[in-house]
């Protein structure tokens, strides 16, 4: 594996996530360009199987960034690729949350909250089909998706039990 | 911090930070359905009109959502040191988690049992975000415009593929205007 620049991989990774509006899936394109493509880091197969990995792991999915950097350099690997992630949320977040807070009745600040829940409701929906889409190879998968649902709308249970059940049915062939 | 009109329950930094905790903890496939159930369903500390409009802040700000929301959260009910307290609950452990995890990868790659759970895990994971925008839509009014916009976003992203900032540049102008115009009435 090549010496990695630890600068570079922070720097490069701090002025995406300032521009990460939308979050983190508007950028994971070019952080594979910039790992696979330009710097050899990782090998395709191998960014592949650490975003997936990372993704059934608790916590945001953005947190692969965290994993790619553990697989180059450890601890300092992970701090080179997850502070990175932290500034965008501590500075301009706080900031408006700060504005926010001290003027809740601003009209500005109502309209804007007002005017885009509409689009956020319907951004996560697409988020939802898109998802649905991508992990469902057919009818199995969407009967489990649409199960959970049901099971969701309904009934308080625990989702965990529904994620023992989903991983039952993989480990049974069912999907 | 500024005291506001707004009623807000007392909660304690360790209670933002144990929340935060067990949203991330339990958070497989997607934050947002877990920090719904988590702040409204469990703890009853925001409504789902407050909530969804901190998530619409969170995603026009840079960064994941969620951490976004998990600031301005922490940030309302205990100043900033509660922003790093809720933070500190969010980001912590699943940087262990992820780290363990890497080890795991690095020492024994991917065994076929454990691909084939993670295909029917992430077919529950679409499902329980299919159904927190479900549970979330019901803060929409009963009129025409909303759920044009609210339609239009889903048509543009979710079936054309347009990039997200197109999406947005071309609906949220509107939207705001068309806010800040009934607001006027």
């Amino acid at each position: 594996m090549n010496p990695v620049d630890l600068g570079g991989l922070f720097l490069h990774f701090l002025i995406l996530w300032f521009l990460a509006i939308g979050g983190p899936s508007t950028i994971f394109p070019d952080i594979h360009r910039y790992v696979v493509d330009v710097h050899h880091l990782l090998t395709n197969a191998e960014f592949a199987e650490i975003y997936t990995l990372a993704q059934v792991a608790p916590g945001p999915n953005a947190m692969y960034v965290t994993m790619i950097g553990w697989h180059l350099a450890g601890w300092l690997g992970v701090a080179a690729t997850t502070i990175p992630l932290l500034i965008p949320a501590t500075t301009l977040t706080l900031l408006v949350g700060h504005l926010n807070e001290r003027y809740p009745n601003a009209p500005i600040g109502y309209a804007i909250r007002r005017g885009l829940t509409p689009i956020t409701i319907g951004l996560v929906f697409a988020s939802s089909t898109i998802l649905m889409r991508t992990v469902n190879h057919d009818w199995r998968g969407y009967l489990i998706t649409l199960l959970t649902v049901a099971v969701v709308l309904r009934k308080s249970l625990n989702p965990l039990w529904l994620f023992a059940g989903g991983a039952l049915a993989g480990i049974l062939g069912f999907v | 911090m500024e005291q506001t009109e707004t009623h807000k329950p007392n909660v304690s930094r360790l209670a933002l930070f144990l929340a935060f905790s067990r949203i991330s903890l339990s958070s497989f496939g997607g934050a947002i359905f877990w920090a719904r159930r988590e702040l409204i369903e469990r703890q009853r500390w925001i409504t789902e009109r407050e909530f969804i409009e901190m998530f619409t802040l969170g995603q026009l700000l840079p960064g994941p959502n969620v951490l976004n929301v998990t600031v301005m959260f922490g940030y309302r009910f205990a100043g900033w040191t509660g922003a790093a307290a809720a933070v500190a609950g969010f980001l912590g452990w699943p940087c262990l988690v992820v780290v363990g995890m890497g080890i795991l990868y690095q020492h024994y790659g991917t065994l076929p049992q454990v691909q084939q759970a993670l295909t029917g895990m992430s077919s529950v994971a679409a499902g329980l975000l299919l159904a927190t925008v479900i549970k979330l839509s019901v803060v929409l009014p009963r009129h025409w415009r909303p759920w044009l916009f609210g339609a239009l976003a889903f048509v543009g992203v979710g079936i054309m593929r347009w990039p997200l900032l197109w999406v947005m540049g071309a609906l949220a102008p509107w939207a705001v205007v068309a806010a800040w115009k009934e607001q006027q009435q």
